[in-house]
């Protein structure tokens, strides 16, 4: 019988590492990255290109995935009353329940296919988890996990939500980091459908501005060591 | 062959996963790789493709609905059977056209009656899906030219019975008496109700039973064999099993409606038993392996069964299987036959019994041997002979 090898836990040096393209977007509308990701979700499963990682920003808008859909109660202002505040309200099709995008958070769609080493969906949630805490941990925060809950945590609040999608081992969706978030904006939802918990941010738990450049190239980094990859 | 759909295990410590929604309906035709539904698990939504083309033919766990790992979740009909089915639509039901094609292979017809004769004309496709699922033709209502019964039709019959039956797992009408209380059918366990009544309604059951001294194994046990690892009985009966497949392939065949398909490998299934019920790991190329690395694997796959842990590759493409409830004591036993497979081997219980040998009554490590076979496929002589090189084999006879 075959045996499994089982995943390799250190990453391979330098050339044996399998590329990872990094693009850092700027502002993007929740649907334009939407269709980019399909596309490379697409691509990335035919093999005609190699695992990305996408850092954008978005608009303000509020996501509902697939669980959130069952709970409507966590989603505390009608569509009509956010629209004229300025956030959008999407149905998505990843897991998870209710999130908010806006100016000051870092959003990062890694298309990674997991195959062939790295097929269990709740390390990858894991190895998400790591990446954003080593990066709040390079900035000084120190953050980490709650047993039970998806997420980064510093105490009882949230600061990075994850939400994550898998289609024949490819990934899409991933995860929200609060780098300067307009925390006022949460007020409209329960945060992934957890009440009884806040959010917090970076900006807010260092008390001084950061540049959300640096943060990403952060992340970008811990990715690529996390998963074993080069940055390409 | 119908293909069960299985639900996936996404993760090493994941046992379970949630429907969230099924992309394809019962009826649709699907393509091999094509999303087939979606599952939740933790955080993480993953589409699951089809594993094979083909048309969606059950759907057994709802939108909602947690189940375990491996469990069958949905079954879908082969790609051939849509094809033969278009031909049989389409063509004209003329009596002369008809009835040639009808006289060949048996009928399913209950009772003749004139005036249904024209839903009693089967296409062989047709025929096998209502045999498959156990429907007497007479009941669905044929919707074909001259009222024809269509692979559509018996497809929704099965929806719709299978849909009745999910209803009447409802809140309890009666009133259960002291004592007594009711618990809902698990998915597992509905599933191996299904499977065991219709092999038991498709084969046509036949057991055979050899008396094997286990002298010479054990002996080889002792001297310790298999280098720092003792191997177990069960190995080295599926070793023996595996060149005797070797030696009389008819046994490692499957019946495919009108044709034979003989599976080049011997993929060896082991049944495991589960406190939550049943399921058979197969040893792929079984044939290719040594007694040690059967061992190795028979403890592999049973450890990981009962930890929940197998994939769905684990489980799939069985040729033959190996039942031991030995184990639980049982002398010997009257096995079912795992379909699409041909026979099935059940290990009694080995113990020291009185033989005779050499006209003198001596004990001896002694187990009884069934195997349940399909005699549309193997007749007595064919299985016997089968039988025979395995006793051989254990026994180290020169035959």
């Amino acid at each position: 019988m075959h045996a499994d090898q089982g995943p390799t836990e250190t990453a391979a040096p330098g050339f044996h590492r399998p590329p990872l393209v990094v693009r850092s977007l700027g502002v993007v509308p929740y649907e334009v990255a939407l269709n980019r990701q399909r596309q490379l979700v697409k691509a990335r499963q035919a093999d005609e290109t190699p695992d990305h990682l996408l850092l954008l920003e978005h608009p303000a808008v509020i996501t509902i995935g697939v669980r959130g859909r069952a709970h409507p109660q966590h989603l505390l202002a009608s569509r009509a009353e956010l629209r004229e505040v300025g956030i959008d309200v999407h149905d998505v099709a990843r897991g998870g329940d209710v999130t908010y995008h806006g100016p000051g958070q870092i959003v990062g769609y890694p298309v990674v296919s997991l195959k062939p080493d790295r097929c269990d969906v709740r390390r990858y949630v894991t190895d998400l988890e790591e990446i954003l805490i080593r990066t709040a941990a390079s900035f000084g925060v120190e953050a980490g996990r709650v047993a039970g809950l998806t997420g980064v945590w510093v105490g009882n609040d949230k600061l990075a939500a994850i939400g994550v999608r898998v289609s024949r081992w490819v990934t899409s969706h991933g995860f929200a980091l609060n780098v300067a978030t307009d925390l006022d904006h949460f007020r409209f939802i329960v945060p992934c459908g957890l009440e009884g918990r806040g959010v917090t941010s970076l900006e807010r738990l260092l008390g001084t501005p950061l540049s959300q450049t640096e943060v990403e190239a952060a992340v970008a980094s811990e990715f690529a060591s996390v998963f074993g990859r080069r940055v390409v | 062959m119908p293909t069960d759909v299985l639900m996936p295990q996404m993760g090493e410590s994941i046992a379970e996963g949630t429907i969230v929604r099924w992309v394809k309906q019962v009826g649709d035709s699907v393509e091999r790789d094509e999303p087939l539904f979606e599952i939740s698990t933790d955080k993480v939504d993953a589409e699951i493709p089809a594993p094979v083309a083909g048309v969606l033919a059950q759907i057994h766990a709802g939108v909602g609905e947690t189940v375990p790992v491996n469990t069958v979740v949905a079954v879908i009909g082969t790609l051939g059977e849509v094809i033969a089915a278009e031909p049989a639509r389409t063509e004209p039901v003329t009596p002369a056209a008809a009835t040639p094609t009808d006289s060949g292979a048996p009928t399913l017809e209950p009772s003749p009656s004139p005036s249904a004769s024209a839903s009693r004309r089967l296409s062989p496709l047709v025929r096998r899906l209502l045999a498959e699922h156990g429907i007497d033709a007479s009941r669905v209502s044929g919707t074909g030219d001259g009222g024809r019964v269509t692979r559509a039709d018996v497809l929704a019959y099965v929806a719709r019975r299978d849909t009745g039956a999910h209803d009447s797992d409802g809140p309890e009408a009666t009133v259960p008496a002291l004592g007594e209380r009711t618990e809902p059918l698990g998915v597992m366990r509905r599933r191996i109700a299904e499977r065991m009544v219709a092999s038991r309604r498709t084969a046509a059951h036949v057991h055979t039973v050899f008396d094997v001294d286990f002298s010479r194994v054990a002996a080889r046990r002792a001297t310790g064999d298999g280098g720092t690892r003792t191997v177990g009985y069960l190995a080295h009966i599926a070793k023996a099993v595996c060149g005797a497949l070797v030696a009389v392939p008819r046994v490692n065949a499957s019946l495919d409606g009108d044709r034979v398909l003989h599976h080049g490998r011997v993929n060896l299934g082991i049944a495991v038993a589960l406190e939550w019920g049943l399921i058979v790991p197969v040893i792929k190329a079984a044939d290719a392996m040594s007694v040690e690395e059967i061992d190795v694997a028979i403890t592999d796959l049973s450890t990981r069964a009962r930890a929940k842990q197998l994939s769905p590759d684990d489980v799939d493409g069985g040729t033959f299987t190996v039942t031991n409830p030995g184990v639980f004591g049982s002398v010997f036993g009257l096995p079912i036959i795992n379909q699409p497979q041909s026979a099935i081997l059940c290990v009694g219980v080995i113990e020291k019994r009185p033989v005779v040998v050499d006209d003198v009554v001596v004990a001896r490590l002694q187990s009884y041997l069934t195997l349940g076979f399909d005699h549309r496929l193997i007749d007595g002589a064919v299985a016997d002979q089968f039988m025979a090189n395995v006793r051989d084999t254990l026994e180290e006879r020169s035959s």
